[in-house]
């Protein structure tokens, strides 16, 4: 960390607009600090030694912690995500600022049956919990005592899963009634949110934050009402459940995002007809034209480890996202079924411009010759990061986990990137270079071919799959 | 960094820390085999849901569990770096030796727990024991004298038994008759050593008071001062007239026995899985193991209902305790020294006389330092007088004989004593 300056990370997303009005009541002053930012490093007008950097708010814990920011701001969700896991953290939540409330909460379904948390303690059967907040939910599990438990991580839209693939969520929660309005039940409300202000704790030891700490404890923001509040849950939408599965049933799990709207038309393609997943209308649970098939929206990232935990029998995610599976799971029964054709993407190694390395051979030699104590390497895809440094024998390096964007992490807060890239100007605007290519991924079909109920159901995944090919081909 | 660097919270157990562990491994060892016991051995990874359940570890400990998932956790399913020596040996016996009525079982392993500032050790040493199949007093008794005994082998100090017993502290806490989210708090709290939560705890029956301060506060050195508690709980409900009950039965047996304790009730923590006597050896004041019994444990992992009782000791306390020589047999060793740069013939000779007095039990070393024969008591060197090629010398004594043959070598030896 450079002395003399103090850095602050700003959260992007939903938590900017509030944040960067408080800043503005604060007069602190961070230029360009708004919903329409075009730069992600900022300065302050007022005190020139504040620099700014906006982040992710999921990554901003993390960068606190490791010492690569003074002070940041974030939900307290993403504390608390931390410090469940972290005890020891260098990291110090400092002042509650009163707006993003929300609450996180334990859930489930009507349809699961479950009428209190007593019952989750005493029944002896394994409890499948689903949380983008993983550690916090093994954390409540250990302290409830379950026996038997099993936490599947998510990237997003945990609530999707209930009933029929977890029995219990971990999830936030701005308004309880949108609850109940889709069939779900808070079993235990487990941690209060709040945009919080949090500190490096040897930062907070050793550094001279006090104008800009009096500056926040001075002004506290009222709850900004008119505020939109966060959006947890997916449109609300009739719950409608294939409950009752047949032998043959095949379940398929489509992408949400930018991959939605090429899926759908490969899907029409081959003829498969679905409603609600158009353009403007995505519902978690769209309808198809198969009465043996259901299908549900979920993110990308999270297909891999839920085909091959059975939930899903087919699912539509990227070759990136596989890899990332596999590479962690070698024996994994999730297999590559068939390439799709779209959503074609380089998975690269990225160094800052300015790096005199060419590629990655002259990198590891760069190391060797002592020109980073020990190399960070930032990238959404912790697998194949990890896999890749381990085959070109970069010695010692730290891999930083982030939630996209991570190109503004190098080089202040990370010295290699491995990124997916479309057409590289993000790269190029951001000062990187690439120096290897790790692979091409495409949209691709995954399956679980393991443990079929019935020929029926073979059968039927089959007619999916050719039904693809031929679209494809 | 540099690559020599270990792990926070890892030691590097050097030569001289080996020979103090297995000194203390063989000791343990050789009691327990003269008691009866055989051993066994669990592996490093469990799953972590072996840990879980209420009754085996308490959530503070878990909280320090080195979990992960495996390369086949996609499931979910979380494996564990052992993070206790019991409960792993609870499993083995319920799954493989559960047809034998007594099973007693020793082990040596290392355990895992994470501890914040990295400068204890995250992995630890114990010799554990386990008892299985036996309810009765003289189970425990045997258990505490087999410790006993280790610990005075072994010699470090003045060995003290402190003892507690948690039977009876549930059945107290349940006497508060406290409403059920209390009564979990206050077990909690007394789980991880907070034992004022107990002695602050509102007692509105004036009798139930003085009987939990005497028993908090005092600490008898005989099963007198239980039967004089016994005799103060008979209005109490049974189930803390038997507890205190089955801690007189031990506690006469010990006094028979000849044997010294302190009763402290406050004396354990931890005591998730224990639900009778529990006890803590001490030597000069430290700490070097415990244990106690584990009535539900078996049952609570799937095995049958099996009353089991076990203790373990805590081998780098116990090494931090011993003289630095402990363990150390080197004078015996002989070292041979070759002539002439060690050249082919010659040290075949060499080879040829380590073989054989190897084979005649004894240490020989070869000298690839240039003669530190003074390290030990006997030095044979290699030379190129054929007649005589082996001069031998008793470094204590300052004598030096020529021998023609390798075995004159080891005769002279065997004579020499």
């Amino acid at each position: 960390m450079s002395t003399g300056l103090i850095r602050l990370a700003l959260p992007k997303g939903t938590l900017l607009s509030p944040t960067s009005r408080l800043l503005n009541e604060l007069t602190l002053g961070v230029e360009g600090y708004s919903s329409d930012a075009r730069r992600y490093r900022l300065h302050s007008t007022e005190f020139p030694y504040i620099t700014a950097k906006i982040f992710q708010e999921k990554d901003i814990p993390i960068q606190v912690a490791i010492g690569n920011y003074d002070l940041g701001i974030c939900g307290a969700d993403w504390v608390e995500e931390l410090l469940a896991r972290y005890l020891s953290s260098s990291l110090v939540k400092i002042l509650n600022l009163n707006y993003g409330k929300s609450e996180i909460c334990l859930v489930s379904h009507r349809h699961s049956n479950i009428p209190d948390i007593y019952v989750i303690g005493k029944e002896k059967r394994e409890w499948r919990i689903v949380s983008e907040y993983p550690n916090l939910a093994e954390a409540f599990a250990l302290n409830l005592r379950l026996r038997d438990f099993k936490v599947f991580p998510v990237w997003g839209s945990a609530e999707v899963y209930l009933p029929e693939d977890a029995e219990l969520a971990v999830l936030k929660i701005v308004h309880e009634w949108e609850l109940a309005s889709r069939g779900f039940v808070c079993l235990k409300k487990l941690l209060p949110v709040t945009a919080c202000l949090i500190a490096n704790r040897e930062s907070l030891e050793n550094r001279g934050l006090h104008q800009i700490l009096s500056r926040f404890a001075s002004r506290r923001v009222e709850s900004p009402g008119t505020l939109r509040q966060q959006r947890t849950m997916t449109q609300a939408q009739p719950a409608i459940f294939h409950f009752q599965r047949g032998e043959q049933d095949v379940r398929v799990a489509l992408p949400d995002g930018h991959q939605q709207v090429p899926t759908a038309r490969v899907l029409k393609q081959a003829g498969l007809e679905l409603q609600g997943y158009s353009t403007g209308v995505v519902c978690s649970r769209p309808e198809i034209n198969l009465d043996w098939a259901s299908i549900k929206v979920i993110r990308p990232q999270d297909m891999p480890l839920q085909v091959a935990n059975g939930n899903f029998d087919l699912a539509i995610t990227g070759e990136d996202w596989f890899r990332e599976h596999i590479y962690r799971f070698p024996a994994s029964p999730v297999k590559k079924l068939l390439d799709l054709g779209f959503g074609q993407v380089k998975i690269v190694a990225a160094v800052n411009t300015e790096v005199p390395v060419a590629d990655i051979a002259q990198l590891r030699r760069y190391i060797q010759n002592g020109a980073y104590p020990c190399l960070r390497v930032a990238s959404e895809y912790i697998n194949i990061a990890d896999r890749y440094l381990q085959d070109q024998h970069i010695g010692y390096y730290k891999l930083i986990l982030t939630w996209g964007a991570s190109e503004v992490f190098p080089p202040e807060d990370a010295d290699l990137l491995i990124d997916n890239v479309q057409t590289g100007r993000t790269l190029i605007k951001q000062n990187l270079k690439v120096i290897d290519i790790l692979f091409q991924s495409q949209a691709c079909l995954i399956g679980n071919m393991q443990g079929l109920a019935s020929r029926d159901k073979a059968k039927n995944i089959n007619f999916i799959i050719r039904r693809l090919e031929r679209a494809v081909a | 960094m540099k690559n020599n660097q270990m792990c926070r919270g890892a030691r590097d157990l050097l030569p001289d820390d080996m020979t103090c562990f297995r000194y203390v491994e063989d000791t343990f060892r050789m009691s327990c085999r003269q008691w009866g016991y055989q051993e066994a051995r669990t592996p490093t990874l469990e799953y972590l849901h072996l840990f879980t359940a209420v009754g085996t570890l308490t959530p503070s400990k878990l909280s320090k569990v080195y979990s992960f998932l495996d390369w086949d956790g996609w499931s979910g399913e979380r494996v564990v770096l052992r993070p206790d020596g019991t409960i792993p040996m609870a499993r083995l016996y319920s799954r493989s030796l559960s047809e034998k009525t007594i099973a007693r079982l020793f082990y040596v392993t290392n355990v895992f727990a994470f501890e914040a500032t990295g400068k204890e050790n995250r992995e630890k040493w114990q010799c554990g024991v386990e008892f299985v199949g036996s309810s009765g007093p003289v189970a425990d008794v045997e258990i505490m004298m087999l410790a006993n005994e280790i610990m005075r082998k072994l010699g470090p100090g003045n060995i003290e038994l402190e003892l507690s017993h948690a039977g009876l502290v549930r059945a107290l806490i349940k006497e508060l008759k406290l409403d059920p989210e209390k009564e979990v708090d206050l077990v909690s709290a007394v789980l991880d050593g907070e034992w004022q939560a107990l002695v602050e705890a509102h007692v509105p029956d004036p009798d139930l008071h003085e009987l939990l301060d005497m028993l908090l506060n005092l600490q008898g050195k005989s099963s007198s001062f239980l039967r004089n508690a016994r005799a103060l709980a008979s209005r109490f409900s049974p189930d803390v007239y038997q507890q205190l009950d089955d801690f007189v039965a031990i506690t006469t047996i010990l006094d028979k026995a000849g044997c010294n304790y302190n009763i402290n009730l406050k004396a354990v923590k931890g005591f998730e899985y224990y639900t009778g006597l529990c006890f803590k050896l001490l030597t000069d004041g430290h700490e070097v193991g415990g244990g106690g019994r584990y009535n539900n444990l078996i049952p609570l992992i799937g095995g049958k209902d099996v009353p089991a009782c076990g203790f373990a000791l805590y081998i780098d306390s116990i090494m931090r305790l011993l003289p630095a020589s402990c363990g150390k047999g080197d004078e015996g060793a002989i070292m041979i020294t070759i002539e002439k740069d060690m050249t082919a013939d010659l040290s075949a000779v060499g080879f040829q006389l380590a073989q054989l007095l190897h084979r005649g039990g004894y240490t020989a070393v070869l000298d690839f330092e240039g003669g530190e024969t003074f390290r030990y008591r006997w030095s044979v060197v290699v030379t190129e007088n054929e007649a005589t090629p082996f001069r031998v010398s008793d470094n204590q004594r300052n004598q030096q004989w020529d021998m023609a043959s390798a075995s004159d070598v080891v005769d002279m030896l065997e004579k020499q004593g």
